[in-house]
């Protein structure tokens, strides 16, 4: 009986980067699908009744939801190669603080960059005090799970796509502020999975520009 | 032995905190005895910062902290060697060699005092507390050495742990003596002074011992 595996995804959402990067590095074919935000599929709104949002994974009929939950479905269900988490407890406790500390942060802090009128410089500094403590917690290390690309990697790759956006809004060198994290994005952007999952910057601050004018900050 | 007293769970938390109460869920529908420490918000203690130096939030769950291991196993070890002996000959001898073994005694308890108690007791600042729950390796040797303290005081006419020098390691000493266990396997206060003062007695005149019908 074969896989049936469909992801429901929007191209700019740094979510829905980390589980096609998942789904890549455990090379598992899946039928992707776009999604219009402002028009949503019945099937998403099907799927994933709680939240109505992308990325939604379905794997034989069946919906798994929020991305850092199918980062470990996707783990747990292709066992076989690439291991995404550590097997020991405490270091797949540690793992999960960090991706948990990128969702609480990251996010909310770096949407005020550019969809809130008059508080892009302030954001822009809260940003990168959040960038530089996850490059501290970095540190020397390859990757964020040391010698193996994973979960924390993956939670936070995604908004690298989206540091030329913060840049230019917020008026910040996210590159100059923490070069230790760009050149750990740059070594990431080498992997296949990520290169593929990640679109253009220029195409990313194009959509903004967009949407900041119909939100009517422009 | 070693290993099964030293898998210490210990959880930082609040009573009030429902993300406290969690845990303590969690630890008590899996049995698993773990040491409570109350922090006060507004006055966080150095310990759970240190833990949590990102969000300096409880609850914090603390398992097997190998640094803090190898500081019980210090201590533990520092008075297996440095006071057992020296206990003895206190109560074995008399007289100058007596007053020495017993000036050595108060020198290594002061130690203690002052640099072990921070160390064992890491987690609640220094403040000794112990339950039958925390019980560690330290506890159980200082216990065995130091527990009828009052029992030797009493026989040798000595102030052995005296609560105005050393009144970490005097409250210490009976906050292990008020644990369930200890009390429970503790003989009676009699039995305990009758014994001293025979093993006294027979240290301190062999000779005289073997010459009796």
């Amino acid at each position: 009986m074969a896989d049936e595996v469909i992801l429901l995804d929007f191209w700019a959402s740094m979510f829905g980067m980390r589980t096609k990067i998942a789904l890549a590095e455990k090379r598992v074919k899946y039928d992707h699908r776009e999604e219009d935000l402002w028009n949503k599929s019945s099937l998403l709104l099907e799927m994933n009744p709680i939240h109505e949002k992308i990325p939604v994974l379905i794997h034989n009929g069946k919906p798994v939801c929020e991305s850092l939950i199918q980062i470990e479905y996707i783990d747990e269900t292709w066992p076989d190669n690439n291991p995404l988490l550590p097997t020991d407890p405490y270091k797949r406790a540690h793992a999960k603080f960090w991706a948990d500390f990128i969702d609480k942060k990251v996010n909310v802090t770096a949407r005020r960059i550019w969809a809130v009128k008059g508080e892009e410089q302030e954001a822009a500094k809260e940003l990168i005090e959040i960038l530089k403590t996850l490059e501290s917690e970095l540190g020397d290390k390859k990757y964020f799970g040391d010698e193996t690309f994973g979960y924390v990697d993956i939670a936070l790759i995604g908004f690298h796509s989206w540091f030329a956006v913060y840049e230019k809004f917020g008026n910040v060198s996210i590159e100059s502020e923490c070069s230790k994290l760009v050149a750990w994005a740059k070594r990431c952007l080498e992997r296949e999975s990520v290169a593929k999952a990640l679109p253009e910057s220029e195409k990313v601050i194009t959509f903004i520009s967009e949407r900041r004018k119909k939100l009517g900050l422009e | 032995m070693d290993e099964e007293v030293e898998n210490k769970v210990i959880l930082h938390g609040s009573f009030a905190s429902p993300y406290s109460k969690r845990i303590e869920l969690a630890l008590r529908l899996k049995s698993i005895p773990y040491q409570f420490v109350q922090e006060d918000l507004q006055n966080k203690s150095q310990t759970l910062l240190r833990y949590n130096p990102v969000h300096k939030k409880i609850p914090v769950l603390v398992h097997n902290d190998p640094y803090r291991r190898s500081k019980v196993r210090f201590w533990a070890n520092y008075i297996q060697l440095h006071l057992y002996d020296l206990v003895i000959k206190v109560v074995k001898s008399e007289g100058e060699e007596q007053k020495k073994a017993l000036t050595e005694v108060k020198e290594k308890l002061s130690v203690i005092e002052k640099e072990g108690l921070k160390e064992i007791f890491s987690d609640t600042d220094g403040e000794p507390t112990v339950t039958n729950e925390t019980m560690s390796l330290v506890d159980i040797v200082m216990c065995t050495l130091l527990s009828p303290y009052k029992a030797h005081e009493e026989v040798l006419g000595l102030k052995i742990i005296d609560p105005e020098i050393v009144p970490g390691v005097y409250g210490w000493i009976n906050a292990i003596n008020e644990t369930s266990v200890v009390k429970d396997l503790s003989p009676p206060y009699e039995q305990i002074l009758e014994i001293l003062r025979a093993f006294r007695q027979m240290s301190l005149s062999p000779v005289l011992e073997t010459y009796q019908s």
